[in-house]
């Protein structure tokens, strides 16, 4: 077979072929001809381009040169300058059409400049039904590595160079858990994938196993090769549809193709991974409560030591992973640690993925290098707060967390800083609120899921939480007496030391965070008996203040049971025995003109 | 499918980019509809009818239609990417099914980019590391 080498595609569509296009390509054949370029060059007249409007057009390969409205004047330019001498002719290239200008650059919007990927690297890219497209982006490259060129040893080394942390909230490092499981003794062991995401507000797991789950495969097939195991669970809560579903199409066709089961890539290594779905219990997010779960007994947790990585699931070396550690696994493989250690700051290696939600323009998932502010991520990518609002305090770290306000936005986001600030990294869960929220109402909220979710073995959990939100809801409702604050703390600093779980052992943090920073909302609700925030509807009086109503009849419209009477230049008025106590009216004035 | 072995995941790799690659794959167009759960929730699944139901009518075998997950901002799904041969893919946001019948019969067919309903265009993405 003849090679050319180039190729010219003249577009023989109709709106070309209308606008001249034979005429050119007729030209253009003659002229390469002429200059002798016949076996180097070939036309090639294609079907309808799809850009009729800027036609004739032609691309020109290798370089893939578009060019848009050609003449047959252009051609003997076009073979001598290009096709000769190598130097594309701008004058007839694409512009783009004067509307396009309005559009900017993807990378230019600030919600994607200021983000790094690795885990969300495939994000929007790929079919995650397809385990090709997948491969496609360099898939499984790392895994071959880890089979192939690797030792076990050689694996644990890089990870831990690398520096890479546990990304479901503690921090601990990768690495050396790994070590821990490698050298401990049996033959049989695990790795465990937990993707039991259960913070409110939290959505990075369940976002990466739906756009990339094969990402999330490979990170454990690099494990289990580290540590020996030959078997994996994936522990997904079933209210997951569209991640377990997915996930188990990429956990088929990985074994169609080989990439698990017997023998894969010919190295003599066995893995096999079943997904496990959960019954959404928050607790089943603690290792030993999962391991509890999928070994079918109820998701409860147990004393540590013995750690999972010397005896976890029916008793066996376990280890056990979030799912972005995981999908930081094969970049880390593929590029090496110390291209990993490289991102970051002195404690905290690569990137971060933050489910960023609550009071900010911008909702979404966002990945950014461990060290950026929190100014960066809610201000600049976030879009900062709709409606004019104040931003007031961001909530890290879920129910286990704290809330961050407006003094630390410069703070580095890396897991030591935050910690420092009175929350944690937790999972990614980042929820903004502003100034129309009210810290007590939120300490009780996260309170409340705790306590809810608290699976009642351990009295201090089962009991001390309980009781700790009955006095935060009594506060909330006016009824908080002064030694209340004194308890609350007395409690959270029992329950901190003696509960059995990390759920326990952090179930106060969000009242100790709102101590540390917002007090003066709690002496308001508790001596006052006012809520500045004017959210704990037992302590608003719904009342106009005549002075401050501008009169303008938008609480009047908005109020669903037209509890409120106003006419043109009269202030409004509430009947409080219609009022359902909604707080419509006060979200919608403008002038904080009801008390 | 037979097991891979090594050199298996290059030749996968070399086809999916042919086959992929618009003018290797003989295509000229490829429409993505970005379907995560938030894309889903806010209505991808009826773009994703309206964009296939488009692409029959128009009888256009030459346009790839594809789905991915989530890009990341959720709250403006859903979000469906237009790749044209030879031109900057363009991400559109708040697409219903109306947009995006509009979008197809003008930007695919005759090469109108619908700049109002557009988002940004090229890709937030790094060339590899």
């Amino acid at each position: 077979m003849k090679t050319f080498r180039s190729h010219i595609l003249v577009c023989g569509g109709t709106g070309c072929h209308a606008g001249g296009g034979p005429l050119v390509e007729k030209a253009l054949i003659k002229e390469i001809q002429r200059r002798g370029l016949a076996d180097e060059i070939k036309v090639v007249e294609t079907g309808c381009n799809g850009y009729c409007a800027a036609g004739p057009v032609a691309v020109v390969y290798p370089e893939g040169i578009f060019y848009q409205r050609l003449t047959p004047q252009d051609v003997p330019e076009l073979v001598e300058e290009h096709l000769l001498k190598g130097r594309p002719i701008e004058r007839l290239f694409y512009r783009e059409p004067a509307e396009k200008e309005g559009i900017p650059e993807m990378r230019d919007i600030p919600f994607f400049a200021h983000q790094k990927l690795i885990v969300l690297r495939n994000k929007g890219l790929i079919d995650a039904e397809q385990i090709d497209e997948y491969i496609a982006r360099d898939g499984y490259q790392a895994a071959a590595r880890a089979l192939l060129d690797m030792t076990p040893g050689d694996i644990i080394e890089q990870i831990k160079i690398s520096g890479l942390r546990g990304r479901g909230g503690g921090g601990f490092p990768t690495g050396t858990k790994w070590s821990f499981c490698a050298a401990a003794s049996g033959d049989i062991k695990y790795v465990l994938y937990n993707a039991d995401e259960g913070d409110p507000g939290a959505f990075m797991d369940r976002s990466v196993l739906e756009s990339d789950p094969h990402a999330v495969l490979e990170g454990m097939l690099i494990a289990a090769r580290a540590i020996g195991a030959g078997q994996g669970y994936i522990y997904c809560r079933a209210e997951y549809p569209l991640a377990v579903r997915r996930l188990n199409i990429a956990i088929e066709q990985a074994r169609e193709y080989g990439l698990l089961g017997r023998d894969i890539l010919d190295s003599g290594f066995d893995f096999e991974v079943e997904v496990y779905q959960g019954a959404g219990a928050f607790v089943c997010g603690e290792e030993t409560a999962l391991m509890a779960s999928i070994e079918g007994r109820r998701g409860m947790p147990r004393t540590r030591p013995p750690f999972p990585a010397v005896s976890g699931l029916w008793g066996r070396p376990t280890v056990l992973n979030n799912v972005e550690t995981y999908a930081n696994v094969p970049q880390i493989i593929g590029n090496g640690g110390a291209w990993y250690a490289s991102i970051g700051t002195e404690t905290s290696k690569g990137t971060k993925v933050f489910a960023l939600t609550g009071a900010v323009q911008n909702i979404g998932l966002v990945e950014v290098p461990m060290g950026t502010t929190l100014r960066t991520i809610i201000h600049d990518i976030g879009g900062g707060i709709p409606d004019k609002k104040r931003f007031k305090a961001v909530q890290l770290g879920g129910p286990s967390g704290g809330c961050i306000p407006e003094q630390y936005l410069d703070l580095p986001c890396d897991y030591e800083a935050i910690v420092q600030a009175g929350a944690i990294m937790g999972s990614g869960g980042m929820i903004v609120m502003d100034e129309d929220t009210c810290m007590v109402d939120m300490a009780r909220f996260f309170m409340d899921f705790v306590q809810d979710e608290s699976c009642g073995k351990c009295t201090p959990c089962r009991e001390g939480t309980r009781r700790m939100l009955e006095i935060l809801e009594r506060i909330c409702q006016g009824r908080g007496e002064p030694e209340d604050m004194e308890l609350l703390e007395e409690l959270s600093t029992i329950i901190k030391d003696s509960a059995l779980c990390g759920l326990g052992q952090t179930g106060p943090n969000p009242v100790l965070s709102t101590f540390r920073y917002f007090r003066d909302e709690y002496e308001a609700h508790i001596f006052e008996k006012r809520c500045p925030a004017k959210r704990c509807v037992d302590l608003v009086r719904f009342v106009v203040d005549p002075d401050r109503c501008k009169m303008c009849g938008l609480c009047f419209k908005a109020c669903p049971v037209h509890a409120i009477t106003w006419e043109k230049k009269q202030p409004a008025w509430i009947d409080r025995d219609k009022c359902v106590k909604c707080l419509t009216c006060i979200t919608q004035c403008k002038f904080d003109a009801i008390d | 499918m037979a097991k891979l072995k090594l050199e298996d995941l290059k030749r996968i790799k070399e086809r999916v980019h042919k086959d992929n690659s618009l003018r290797e794959g003989g295509s000229t167009a490829k429409i993505t509809v970005h379907m995560g759960t938030c894309g889903i929730a806010s209505g991808a699944r009826q773009v994703m009818e309206a964009v296939l139901d488009e692409v029959s009518l128009a009888d256009r075998r030459d346009v790839i239609v594809t789905t991915s997950g989530c890009i990341g901002l959720c709250s403006e799904e859903p979000l469906v990417t237009v790749e044209i041969l030879g031109q900057d893919p363009i991400r559109y946001h708040f697409v219903d099914r109306k947009k995006m019948r509009q979008i197809f019969r003008r930007h695919v067919l005759i090469g109108e980019v619908q700049h109002q309903f557009a988002l940004g265009k090229g890709t937030e993405h790094e060339t590899t590391p």
